[in-house]
């Protein structure tokens, strides 16, 4: 049995494209040409040139020796917050600018929460010259002031989404809307591994650089490609498709996936999609979401940005369903004192996403033999406004 | 035959409006599909309101949300309609996002459309390949007509597919677009109208999105069966309330 998606875009029952017809031509494209063109040699060579000059890769491997010592575990972390722009966000847009580039576009548009995705995407769009839409919702542009700023800073024009309840999931209906509008000449960058099939597949294999290096680092340390787990916080599922990869298909590999709880899984404001999602259709994808009984999407919080999204990659959904994932939710709070520990022991601020994959240590047992490599997936400068409110620095 | 199939073989243009179910007042929805019957409308596209209405200008997705809020909820709908072949008997037909149909149940949902009297379904994010695969018996067994879209992207083979699988009506997209009133029709789609004729489908099209006036609808008709007004008649009903319905269609015809 394979984890990965199959050739009709689905995983186990997931995936697909659930798409108006509008969109069909645009994503028919990139279905017919992104293998081909992720193959080419010449592709190939500038995503590695870029990713090692530019982005900074590899990222090291770290062993955390004080983690490791309070949790009588061997804890590893994976440090995409030392990538270029603070998280691994960028992984992908390198790779989708020069897939939009290969497909001859000259436009770009991207949704975002926190600002991150949308950071990374204006940075990629600098660096080639070409022109950038970022669309983010009205509220999350009053939460996220300086990203928005940087956005600005590196040419990108931010339009606020103002329809329904104008954060991530309305941006990324304005993209998709905007894509409709503009179907020949635009690519649309997706920020995670979500939407209608190629999409899931492809910003996977972009962010599989990820896992590529910790097979060959912990090789190097440990004497071994695999560890005994992989931890990764999942909102979308980006960092984490990406830190599973080439891992799913090794059942000895435990795969923990850690979603947002938010103020507590029944509380009414959570983000724990695996909890309370059922299987639908969001954003051209069958997948889990959050969602009333009667089908309306509903609105999902977590005190992260970056998990705030009321669906989940449906890579996700399926190892939640096939029992391949553990899947554990993190509060607020859990997520914040976690943060402020790695602060404390190893010398590291944390996005407060990466934060809740840390959190697990508390709760989950691991032996003292185990390897367990924790997807440190972004560092906590975006936060700081956030952590200043929480712990009244 | 169904209602849909016999409306589109009579002689005249059609002219068929959509409207969002539980706007602008949630108990507006018969009394609106009445008067639009009663003044000469061919065909009704009833809205099934979803919180992510993707292929929508911001006209619809803020009738959408406003009916949401006003309580609008599938088995609400359902319920408002139950008695509506009463009075009414021009073709009905819900348009929504798949979503909520799937999490009704699929089945569930078009038996209850089959009770009700609805004639056919337009889930523009239902796609093709999945519908032939898993829905096209359901569909058929209730007597449920499927519309398809198209649009000036859609190659000449998909269409081809596209005219294979519908037994009804395909509905036309206009231009690149989410729905919303356009200043009018340029050449682009004029050759993309007189494209498509040329191609002989075997079913009738109708040209929706874009269509808001006398003369839009005009220039769709001129080679296509007939032309769906939505968000020129949210913007009407937005502004008058459920009132006046027999001049706005008047305006068009
Ligand atoms: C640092 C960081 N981690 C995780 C995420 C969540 O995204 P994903 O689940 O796609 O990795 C984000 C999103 O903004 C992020 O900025």
């Amino acid at each position: 049995m394979s984890y990965h998606v199959n050739e009709k875009g689905y995983y186990g029952e997931f995936g697909g494209a659930f798409i108006p017809e509008m969109l069909y031509p645009n994503t028919e494209e990139l279905r017919q040409n992104y293998l081909q063109i992720m193959a080419e040699p010449s592709f190939q060579e500038e995503f590695n040139q870029l990713l090692k000059d530019y982005v900074g890769r590899p990222t090291p491997l770290y062993f955390a020796e004080r983690m490791s010592e309070k949790y009588q575990t061997k804890i590893y972390l994976k440090r995409e917050d030392l990538n270029h722009t603070g998280a691994h966000k960028v992984n992908n847009t390198i790779g989708q600018i020069l897939m939009a580039k290969k497909l001859g576009k000259n436009r770009i548009i991207a949704e975002t929460g926190a600002g991150q995705h949308g950071v990374a995407t204006a940075t990629v769009c600098a660096l080639m010259g070409i022109d950038c839409v970022v669309y983010m919702g009205e509220i999350d542009i009053a939460r996220q002031a300086p990203n928005v700023a940087r956005m600005k800073m590196l040419g990108a024009e931010v339009r606020p989404a103002l329809s329904g309840s104008r954060t991530l999931k309305d941006a990324t209906n304005e993209a998709i809307r905007d894509w409709i509008n503009n179907p020949v000449d635009t690519h649309y960058i997706i920020g995670s591994v979500v939407g209608p099939h190629p999409y899931p597949d492809m910003v996977a294999r972009f962010q599989s650089v990820i896992s590529e290096e910790i097979k060959s680092q912990l090789l190097e340390k440990e004497g071994r490609e695999n560890p005994d787990y992989v931890v990764a916080c999942v909102g979308g599922g980006s960092n984490a498709a990406g830190a599973y990869y080439h891992f799913l298909d090794t059942p000895e590999v435990g795969i923990i996936a850690v979603e947002a709880a938010g103020k507590g899984i029944h509380s009414g404001e959570s983000a724990a999609t695996s909890a309370l999602g059922k299987v639908g259709i969001i954003h051209g994808s069958k997948t889990l979401l959050m969602q009333t009984p009667d089908g309306q999407i509903t609105e999902p919080y977590s005190i992260s940005a970056g998990l705030d999204y009321p669906g989940v990659g449906p890579l996700h959904a399926h190892l939640f369903r096939s029992g391949r994932g553990e899947f554990i939710s993190i509060t607020d709070d859990e997520a914040m004192t976690a943060g402020l520990t790695l602060c404390q022991l190893e010398g590291i601020i944390p996005a407060i996403e990466s934060s809740h994959g840390l959190a697990i240590l508390e709760q989950r047992k691991f032996n003292p033999e185990d390897v367990v490599v924790m997807n440190l997936s972004g560092r906590g400068d975006k936060d700081l406004q956030n952590y200043i409110d929480y712990f009244k620095l | 035959m169904n209602r849909i199939q016999s409306k589109l073989q009579e002689d005249q243009k059609l002219l068929s409006i959509y409207f969002t179910a539980g706007y602008p007042n949630l108990g507006d929805t018969v009394q609106i599909i009445q008067d639009l019957e009663k003044n000469g409308v061919d065909l009704i596209e009833i809205g099934l309101p979803f919180s992510d209405p993707l292929a929508d200008g911001p006209t619809i997705q803020a009738s959408s949300t406003q009916a949401l809020h006003n309580g609008m909820t599938t088995e609400l709908l359902f319920n408002q309609l139950k008695d509506i072949r009463k009075t009414v008997s021009i073709p009905l037909i819900i348009m929504g996002y798949f979503n909520p149909v799937y999490q009704y149940g699929v089945e569930a949902f078009c038996k209850k459309c089959q009770e009700i009297g609805i004639d056919g379904l337009i889930l523009p994010d239902l796609p093709l390949d999945v519908y032939l695969e898993d829905y096209e018996a359901i569909f058929k067994k209730y007597g449920l007509i499927n519309v398809f879209l198209i649009t000036p992207q859609t190659s000449e083979e998909r269409i081809r597919l596209i005219d294979d699988a519908s037994d009804g009506f395909i509905y036309m997209v206009s231009s690149a677009s989410t729905t919303g009133a356009k200043e009018g029709f340029g050449e682009a789609q004029q050759s993309y109208f007189e494209r498509i004729a040329a191609m002989k489908l075997k079913n009738p099209q109708i040209v929706g999105f874009g269509i808001s006036n006398k003369a839009t609808f005009d220039q769709a008709t001129q080679r296509a069966k007939g032309a769906i007004i939505g968000s020129a008649f949210i913007k009407h009903l937005d502004q008058n309330g459920p009132k006046k319905i027999d001049g706005f269609v008047r305006g068009i015809r």
